[in-house]
């Protein structure tokens, strides 16, 4: 599903590379826990991995088609056609109801939207069985994202992550910003609806408490050579 | 795209606050763009309106702006007079099919006395060549009497059978008035938009008359001459400040106008209105185009405003980009976010300043007319309303591809994670 090879990237005027990665992929349906401590170059990989950022060298690819061969416009379709995104927080318009939040993927691709009315009749039908889903009450649909919880905002987050059966969700700290019981919960909710879709999952965290429940775990520093190289520098 | 602007409209919904004070101050350099542009125009036309059908103005020899000034507009004084037989001299020459005295320099609270004949109202006309009408009453007979403009009858609530008293001058010197011949109301004229209005009309015979003990400019007590004994004097004028002369043909204007100038019984001079007019616009024509390079500025600066709000918004929105970034938006999209934002913001003020545009100058433009003599028409948009709100939709719109850009920058830069 993923495969990485011989990736290297750096930001434009740094002296150093800030990732690079000789060999990672990802089989399709399966869950990866990616480790990392802050800073350690997870949200540029996730840029990467998510064709926003390209290579300076090596390939990412995703569904067998790397990244850098696309334009960007049809970067933008690719990813807003297989990919899901959760953000550590902050995911939603606040000025969107729940509902629509949930919709913003349908209205930029038309797999996504095509998808998520396969079951129901309209994509907003899918919208609603994935609130449902989510353990999000009928009476929040419709208020702005605002007036929700962070938990609560996460969980629409993930809702709209998965809307349209993106084969891949990628998950950047989802839960540093919730406590212990609503991580638990969330992270449960998360997994199994990953696995009942059947997206691939890249979760990345640095909190080790949560690897045990992915079927693959790395550890960032260990498989990026640049990280390596400036902890012995 | 329609997903695009709905995103646009309701995120814009949701800055309201921030972005009403952008659409107001896009709507007040509309409204005032719209409103210098309808006064510019409309003074203009009630300017150049404010005498048609006289073909030739005579008076005592200077400019020709200034003769223009006192004569039609009643500003000034005159520096000479002309004598009453270098006006029936005029009179009798060949080209020459009627002439109008006036007689200037008193004053009714605060406005002009006009002596003159009845030939006046027959001849004097404004506009498209629209002659004076009474709206009441009749033109003045008897020594006495006097014809009133529209908005003399307006400001002071004058009707038929009122009696005046006028003051000698400007009316400064409360002791310099005519208060022992007080005069009557006999007429009231339509309103005309032009200096008509706030004149006082009397006959040159009652202009003698109330002059009869005056001399130098200050009454005689001891030569007084009591009103009702006035018809026993001569009352013929024995000067008038400036002659209207209308012509059989006007081909002979140039002739007749060097005649004047010829004329060897006093130092006189001839002026086509048409002609002193443009040249009095093209004095103060630079105030007006100095207001319409205000209004410029302002515009310019309300654009600026537009673009320091919706940059200065953007850094908290990076957030809002990586999402829309994450769930399949390309930073062309972005921008294009931005610019309908900006173009939205810009087409409410637009409209707002229109719409203020116009129920100003319906709701105001009376109160405009009485105090400041200009009516303000109330007309469809012409090419130079359309060029100026094209002109402020489409900078606005371009200002905003400003912040636009930056933000497609920002998305490309930040990718999905913003480094806020």
């Amino acid at each position: 599903m993923i495969d990485v090879l011989d990736l290297r990237f750096r930001w434009p005027g740094a002296e150093r590379d800030c990732i690079a990665i000789d060999r990672l992929s990802v089989a399709a349906g399966s869950s990866l826990f990616l480790h990392g401590p802050s800073g350690g170059g997870k949200s540029t990989l996730l840029g990467l991995l998510a064709g926003v950022l390209l290579p300076g060298a090596g390939r990412v690819s995703l569904l067998g088609t790397s990244w850098a061969t696309l334009s960007g416009a049809r970067r933008d379709a690719f990813r807003a056609n297989h990919v899901g995104y959760i953000f550590q927080q902050f995911n939603l318009l606040p000025y969107l109801s729940v509902l629509d939040n949930v919709l913003l993927p349908c209205r930029f691709s038309a797999v996504r939207r095509e998808r998520a009315s396969l079951n129901g009749s309209s994509p907003a039908t899918g919208a609603r069985q994935l609130l449902r889903q989510m353990g999000l009450q009928q009476s929040l649909w419709v208020q702005p994202a605002a007036q929700l919880s962070v938990g609560q905002q996460q969980r629409v987050a993930a809702a709209r992550a998965l809307i349209g059966l993106p084969e891949v969700i990628i998950a950047d700290e989802p839960t540093s910003a919730l406590d212990a019981p609503l991580r638990d919960g969330f992270m449960d909710l998360l997994l199994a609806e990953c696995r009942a879709s059947g997206s691939t999952l890249v979760f990345v965290s640095h909190d080790e408490r949560l690897a045990a429940r992915f079927d693959e775990r790395l550890s960032l520093p260990a498989i990026n050579r640049a990280a390596s190289a400036e902890v012995t520098a | 795209m329609k997903a695009l602007f709905t995103l646009a409209a309701r995120s814009a919904w949701n800055r309201r606050f921030v972005l009403q004070l952008v659409v107001l101050s896009i709507a007040l350099s509309t409204f005032l763009l719209l409103g210098i542009e309808r006064i510019r125009t409309d003074v203009h036309e009630n300017f150049s309106q404010s005498v048609s059908g006289t073909d030739l103005i005579v008076g005592a020899r200077t400019g020709s702006v200034q003769l223009l000034l006192y004569s039609v507009f009643r500003i000034g004084s005159a520096t000479n007079n002309i004598r009453w037989r270098s006006v029936q001299a005029i009179a009798q020459q060949r080209a020459v099919a009627w002439v109008v005295p006036i007689s200037l320099g008193d004053s009714h609270r605060g406005f002009p006395v006009v002596g003159t004949t009845t030939d006046y109202f027959a001849h004097f006309q404004y506009g498209d060549h629209q002659p004076l009408g009474l709206a009441q009453g009749r033109l003045f007979d008897g020594v006495f009497d006097a014809v009133i403009g529209a908005d003399v009858a307006q400001r002071l609530h004058y009707q038929l059978g009122d009696r005046i008293v006028l003051a000698h001058g400007d009316g400064a010197l409360a002791a310099n008035d005519h208060a022992d011949k007080p005069f009557t109301v006999v007429g009231v004229l339509q309103p005309t938009g032009t200096p008509v209005d706030r004149s006082v009309h009397i006959s040159l015979a009652a202009m003698e008359a109330i002059h009869l003990d005056w001399v130098a400019g200050v009454p005689l007590p001891s030569m007084a001459v009591p009103a009702n004994q006035v018809a026993a004097h001569d009352l013929t004028p024995k000067a008038v400040t400036a002659v209207l002369v209308g012509l059989k043909n006007r081909a002979a204007v140039f002739s007749v106008q060097r005649a004047v100038a010829e004329f060897d019984g006093e130092p006189l001079m001839a002026v086509l209105p048409g002609v002193a007019l443009d040249e009095l616009w093209d004095v103060v024509g630079v105030g007006e185009r100095g207001l319409l390079a205000m209004s410029l500025l302002v515009s310019l600066v309300s654009l600026a405003g537009l673009v320091a709000v919706i940059l200065a918004g953007l850094n908290e929105r990076r957030r809002e980009l990586a999402i829309l970034r994450a769930v399949g938006a390309g930073p062309r999209q972005v921008m294009l976010l931005l610019a309908a934002e900006g173009g939205l913001v810009t087409l409410s003020g637009v409209l707002l300043g229109l719409i203020a545009h116009i129920a100003a100058v319906g709701a105001l433009g009376p109160w405009f007319q009485s105090q400041f003599g200009v009516a303000l028409h109330l007309q469809v948009p012409g090419t130079a309303e359309w060029l100026l709100l094209g002109g402020v939709l489409g900078s606005g719109w371009l200002a905003s591809l400003l912040p636009g850009y930056r933000a497609y920058r920002l998305s490309l830069v930040d990718g999905l994670s913003p480094r806020v």
